[in-house]
């Protein structure tokens, strides 16, 4: 397993890698590289030209300002992970990081890295959909900030143009009576989900005032449950509406069969995944 | 004047039989300084690399290789057309069959070998296997064993079109392999018709890979000048590999030197002799310069050595209290595309005659027929001796459903059944003869372990509450240590295996085998057997394996046999060793040899305080001061050739709680009983059973070789295939009985390959436990989340 | 491809290699500067046992590309010992039993000299999920459980 050969670059900037994309056919960013490379090793992605944008000031960290918090896309699981201001204010972030791969993976695996490869195994790209995170996105034409919401189009294709990169991911601060809940089955450490979902709800008491639900791997992109957010939404949550809570989400699954299992088994495990996560998040939201 | 504490302390700074002595070969590996084949590194190496197929079954149209070898730094590209004039484009198998070391006009298999291209890197070389064209035409798959004996079946092997004799019976097919069998087929019959009740159950023992962490691979060496070949290489029996190589290349077996270097883990996948090592060699006689060449992983998975893959259907005959009458065992074995299984030649199904299992079964018949499908060959032994976890799977899957059939208790009905204790030795229907046994002891002792009772209690609570909890128990018997010679032998070679022992003037040692370790830790177990029998500290004692040049001829390790049978030719080495010394030190004492006895360490004289000889004493006499007409030096040869096969025997139990929404399965309690006979070293015996289970875990619970109707095998990087993590992996407990082997020399039985084989029935077992209320009888490997829902559903348990 | 120059500090000593830029750490360690103690098992990031240390996180040395370590500090296996004798760890690894084979310990005791700082006094459920990025196929990982844990008393009294 070796890869083709390839021209390398380490970017000094944002615009300095902005500037080889555009320079170089087929150029590809080097984030992690723990999905490139093994792509590449296997000869599955010959990217002629590879543009390293690890080291780069500014694409790293994680900073709050008021209601908001700012992650640099650079910034790797690990960081997610021991980050006290997440433990504090994006519970979710941590927990999802925390089922990525392995603790090796972990230390070079980016946010950003998994949110723009646009794997709908990536776990990332649910949870940004269930925080309403922003992207904010950089390219020639300079900066722009996007939801999340919309940005996956499908299996390795996303709302980012040609030459984009994203820098930074923008995600609100959990409020009072706001609880996260992130639940994912795999068949082993280090794989992909078989099916995921993170979950952000907002209380009112006993009623969910709002809910997010988004899910991993059971759709060509990670995707937003909304029929199944809209049975919740306004309403308590009991075991009857969980029922058919499930039913919506088994619904809007669509996803690829492979050894994981096939269309039932993986969609029936998004709804089982959405329901543990939604249980969780009300419970945390009463904390 | 010496008193028991000094007799004690003598006897304890042996580190000898019985003691959990730390693992000598550790030192290295923790500095890194293992050297393993790919470490290897010769001047002017150059480096293979494979040109596969990717077609399960397709013509070979044309090979063109111009690009490749217009590449800088390509030196070579090799296909069948280059090896056709020195005979070498087809290899015998160990099965009697043949192999196409590159294809020949067709590829049988996704991944078979093609071309291998050599250059100056690993890296040119990947680039180098791109740039050779292949053009193929597809032929119809066959992928479903059941149907390679159809009538519409494509014909796979048209080098065996018309010869109808094959290695080991007629042939009834241009698809079948042989036929085999074992028992009477009439009695056995007759009985059935007979019997008050009778219960038949189909299973698939599904195709899994041994997988160790490292790859096959070699570095061969050919210099051309002395006419001395080289090879480095990944061999569980490179003793056998030598004499191989000699015959396919026509050199002398004493120009061949093969070396198992480190091995990074065997568990049957390096037992083999495959293409890439054949390859490999031919590319350095034809260059003249070493020629590396390692497997990557879906390489390893994809082509060298599958196992298992049994289609099995066990039948027993009973009274109506549950005491079997009769057994009958069918098998449709699946060998890939060419039959390369590494069996005794006299036994193409392996052991499976084992089948009759801890249980005193009057009559029995065995069926096995072996066919070729459109996969990869192997059929190896994956941590157990040959086909004995097949055996133990059907016997122990079948007795459960008779118990479930008759409402015994899984345990009871085992009790009834069992070869007692003073039926020892037991001749079994089938042929075999246990050694020795202690089943009730064994299986009593785990279930008041684990209270057995209150689990079951525990079990009918939760049942009780829609709660799905499974209890699995085995009790198991295995045959290892092949083997005698009489009935065992690999191309000819009687399976004895041999230990040369050398004791220097001052009293240490050094020792070689014809066996190789690969993780079991010879150099620290046979030390001890030595230091046990010679009175000489182990840490004196210095254990070579591996390299043919050097050490005695033996047949390897796999089937545990290194203990049963290298373990006894090392004790009996060492006896004869002690025999000479006894009659140095009557010299040295001025005594007759009958005056002597031994004590740890040192031959006294009897009822005289003080007379004495230490073995140190005698080693340096050994070369000065030799009786007359003795010849100096102490050393001995044993080539042994065991009597008959070791037994070893287990009870293990597991408890599985099921989740209902996942199919997520919980192993809560694992406990697993081991008689391994004597225990030479307790530490070491863990550490194998722990790994022995997790590789049981691994096959039961999760890892398979699934292949698409066109012969694509779906999942071969670790991605897919299954290798627990720490985070899977259950915790194990284990225990122990101790039922010495009668005819071993110290009474040891072998030990790693148990826990392998005895725990994967017991996962299905609990597996099946946790439904067996709802009359499920059998449920098929691998258990992993997403079949275990899918038989949730099927039996409508999911909450709706 | 043209070769680049890459510096970087091995096990405290600067080391210069010239390599293409596709060319990964775990083969320029072992072929260019013949530090073959960490393997190549996988290749897909799967096993770990290429695992070394690079400015104080364990890596995966199959997937990195030896030109992103310029100015690293890589620490191998072969930098664990000392001319006092065995590190620790290495040590718990003997006494507990801790390896078999050894082809994944190289990568297994670089993965808990990190973790141990990360985590100096672990239970065994922080063990298992803070090595579950090491595969070993023979130990079934109870008797390096039980190593880590040694390690993990005896550095702290150390």
């Amino acid at each position: 397993m070796i890869p083709s050969c390839f021209e390398y670059h380490k970017a000094t900037s944002i615009a300095d890698a902005i500037a080889k994309l555009q320079d170089n056919e087929d150029a590809k960013l080097l984030a992690g590289g723990h999905s490139l490379l093994p792509m590449m090793k296997l000869r599955f992605s010959e990217a002629p030209y590879l543009v390293d944008i690890n080291g780069i000031e500014g694409l790293k960290g994680i900073s709050i300002d008021g209601d908001t918090i700012t992650i640099g896309a650079m910034t790797t699981e690990s960081e997610l992970i021991r980050s006290d201001t997440l433990q504090q204010y994006c519970p979710l972030l941590v927990e999802a990081a925390k089922l990525v791969a392995d603790p090796q993976v972990r230390n070079k695996g980016t946010i950003g890295g998994d949110v723009a490869h646009g794997d709908p195994g990536n776990d990332h790209p649910a949870v940004m959909l269930a925080l309403d995170a922003q992207l904010v996105i950089h390219g020639p034409d300079g900066e722009r900030t996007i939801p999340a919401n919309g940005f996956f189009l499908g299996t390795y294709w996303t709302a980012l143009d040609e030459y984009e990169i994203l820098v930074a991911i923008k995600v609100p601060a959990l409020k009072s009576g706001t609880g996260h809940g992130y639940h994912k089955l795999k068949r082993k450490t280090g794989d992909y989900a078989v099916a995921g979902s993170a979950v952000v709800v907002e209380m009112n008491g006993d009623v969910v005032r709002d809910i997010r639900i988004g899910l991993t791997n059971v759709a060509p992109m990670a995707i937003r449950a909304e029929a199944a957010e809209d049975l919740i939404r306004g309403n308590r949550v009991d075991d009857v509406l969980l029922k058919a809570v499930e039913k919506a989400i088994v619904a809007a699954c669509d996803p690829a069969v492979d050894l994981r299992g096939d269309e039932e088994y993986k969609s029936h495990m998004a709804a089982i995944m959405a329901r543990r996560a939604i249980i969780q998040a009300i419970e945390n939201a009463k904390e | 004047m010496d008193t028991v504490a000094d007799k004690q302390k003598r006897e304890d700074s042996l580190n000898g039989v019985g003691c959990s002595r730390k693992r000598k070969e550790d030192a290295r590996f923790i500095q890194g300084k293992g050297n393993y084949t790919d470490d290897i590194k010769m001047p002017g190496m150059l480096f293979a690399d494979m040109v596969r197929s990717p077609y399960a079954h397709a013509r070979i149209i044309s090979i063109n290789t111009e690009k490749a070898l217009a590449l800088p730094g390509v030196h070579a590209v090799l296909t069948a057309a280059d090896l056709k004039p020195l005979n070498l484009h087809w290899m015998p198998t160990l099965a009697g069959d043949v192999q196409a070391v590159l294809a020949d006009e067709k590829v049988h298999f996704q991944y078979q070998e093609v071309a291998l291209v050599v250059a100056d890197d690993r890296y040119i070389a990947a680039d180098a296997i791109d740039l050779v064209e292949v053009e193929y035409e597809e032929l119809p798959v066959l992928v479903d064993p059941h149907k390679a004996m159809t009538t519409e079946a494509p014909i796979l092997r048209e080098d065996l079109v018309g010869k109808m004799e094959g290695a080991h019976s007629t042939r009834k097919h241009d698809n079948h392999i042989f036929n085999w069998q074992a028992g009477e087929k009439d009695a056995t019959d007759r009985v059935f018709d007979a019997a008050e009740v009778t219960v038949s159950q189909d299973m698939v023992y599904h195709r899994v890979h041994p997988c160790p962490l490292e790859t096959c691979g070699c570095v061969a060496s050919m210099d051309k000048i002395n006419g001395k070949l080289t090879v480095y290489l990944t061999s569980q029996a490179p003793h056998v590999v030598r004499t191989v190589v000699s015959m396919l290349s026509g050199l002398p077996e004493s120009s061949v030197r093969i070396v198992s270097p480190d091995i990074g883990g065997g568990f049957g996948n390096k037992v083999g002799i495959y293409p890439g090592y054949v390859a490999s060699i031919v590319a350095s006689i034809v260059l003249g310069v070493p020629v590396k060449w390692v497997e990557d992983r879906m390489e390893n998975i994809s082509t060298t050595a599958f196992a298992r893959d049994y289609h099995m259907r066990g039948e027993l005959a009973a009274d109506s209290n549950g005491i079997i009458k009769a057994l009958r065992v069918n098998v449709l074995a699946d060998h890939g595309a060419f039959d390369s299984c590494a069996d005794p030649s006299k036994f193409p199904a392996g052991f499976m005659h084992i089948c009759t299992g801890s249980y005193d079964i009057p009559v029995a018949h065995l069926n096995v027929d072996g066919v070729y499908t459109n996969k990869a060959p192997g059929g190896v032994s994956y941590r157990c001796s040959f086909r004995v976890t097949e055996a133990v799977y059907v016997i122990e899957r079948t007795i459960d459903v008779l118990a479930q059939k008759l409402g015994i208790d899984k345990a009871e009905i085992r009790r009834r059944n069992f070869v007692k204790k003073e039926q020892f030795p037991y001749t079994t229907c089938l042929g075999f003869e246990l050694d020795s046994g202690d089943y009730h002891t064994a299986l009593e002792k785990v279930l008041d372990a684990v209270d057995y009772k209150g689990l079951r209690r525990e079990q009918e609570e939760k049942r009780a509450n829609g709660e799905l909890m499974g209890i699995g128990l085995v009790t198991f018997t295995e045959v290892v240590g092949a083997g005698p010679s009489k009935s065992c032998d690999i191309l000819g070679v009687g399976m004895f295996d041999s230990a040369e022992i050398r004791v220097h003037p001052t009293g240490s040692v050094m020792a070689r085998m014809g066996t190789i370790t690969q993780g079991q830790g010879h150099q620290t177990t046979y030390a001890q057997i030595i230091a046990s029998e010679l009175g000489i500290t182990s840490d004196e004692i210095a254990i070579e394996e591996g390299d043919t040049d050097t050490s005695p001829y033996g047949l390897g390790t796999y089937g545990s046999r290194s203990t049963p049978v290298g373990g006894a030719a090392t004790a009996v080495a060492a006896r004869k060793i002690k025999a000479k010394a006894k009659k140095i030190a009557a010299h040295l004492l001025e005594v007759s040899e009958d005056d002597l006895e031994w004590e740890v360490d040192r031959f006294k004289v009897k009822g005289v305080p003080g007379q004495e000889k230490t073995m140190k004493d005698i080693a340096w006499a050994a070369y000065n001061n030799v009786p007359e007409g003795m010849e100096p030096g102490l050393e001995a040869v044993d080539y042994y050739d065991p009597p008959n096969f070791t037994f070893p025997f287990g009870a293990y139990l597991c408890v599985v709680d099921i989740d209902k929404d996942t199919g997520v399965t919980d192993i809560r309690r694992f406990y697993a009983l081991d008689d391994c006979g004597t225990r030479i070293n307790p530490m070491i015996i863990d550490g194998q059973i722990h790994g022995g289970l997790t590789e049981g875990y691994a096959v039961a619970m999760g890892q398979e070789m699934p292949y698409d109707e066109e012969g694509n095998l779906l999942g071969n990087t670790l991605m897919d295939y299954f290798l627990p993590t720490f985070v899977e992996t259950p915790k194990w407990e284990t225990d122990y009985t101790v039922t010495p082997s009668p005819h071993h020399p110290i009474g040891a039985k072998g030990v790693a390959e148990s826990p392998h084989v005895g725990s994967i029935p017991t996962f299905t077992s609990a597996m099946v436990d946790a439904f067996a209320h709802l009359d499920v009888t059998h449920m098929d490997m691998p258990h992993n989340a997403y079949r275990v829902w899918k038989q949730i559903k099927a039996l409508g348990l999911l909450d709706n | 491809m043209a070769k680049q120059a890459v510096s970087f500090t091995l096990n405290g000593k600067t080391v210069d290699v010239l390599v293409e830029p596709r060319e990964l750490l775990i083969h320029t360690l072992r072929e260019n500067l013949n530090q073959t103690g960490a393997h190549i098992g996988c290749e897909t990031s799967h096993c770990g046992v290429c695992t070394v240390d690079i400015d104080g996180e364990s890596v995966k040395s199959c997937t990195l590309l030896t030109v992103q370590t310029a100015g690293s500090d890589v620490k191998s296996v072969e930098g664990m010992a000392t001319a006092d004798g065995l590190h620790v760890i290495q040590q718990a690894f003997v006494d507990e039993h801790g390896l078999q084979c050894g082809f994944c310990t190289p990568g297994m005791l670089m993965r808990a000299y990190r973790f141990l700082q990360e985590n100096p006094d672990p239970n065994d459920e922080e063990i298992r999920w803070g090595m579950s990025g090491n595969l070993c196929r023979c130990t079934g990982y109870q008797n390096i459980i039980n190593a880590v844990k040694t390690a993990a008393k005896n550095l702290q009294q150390a």
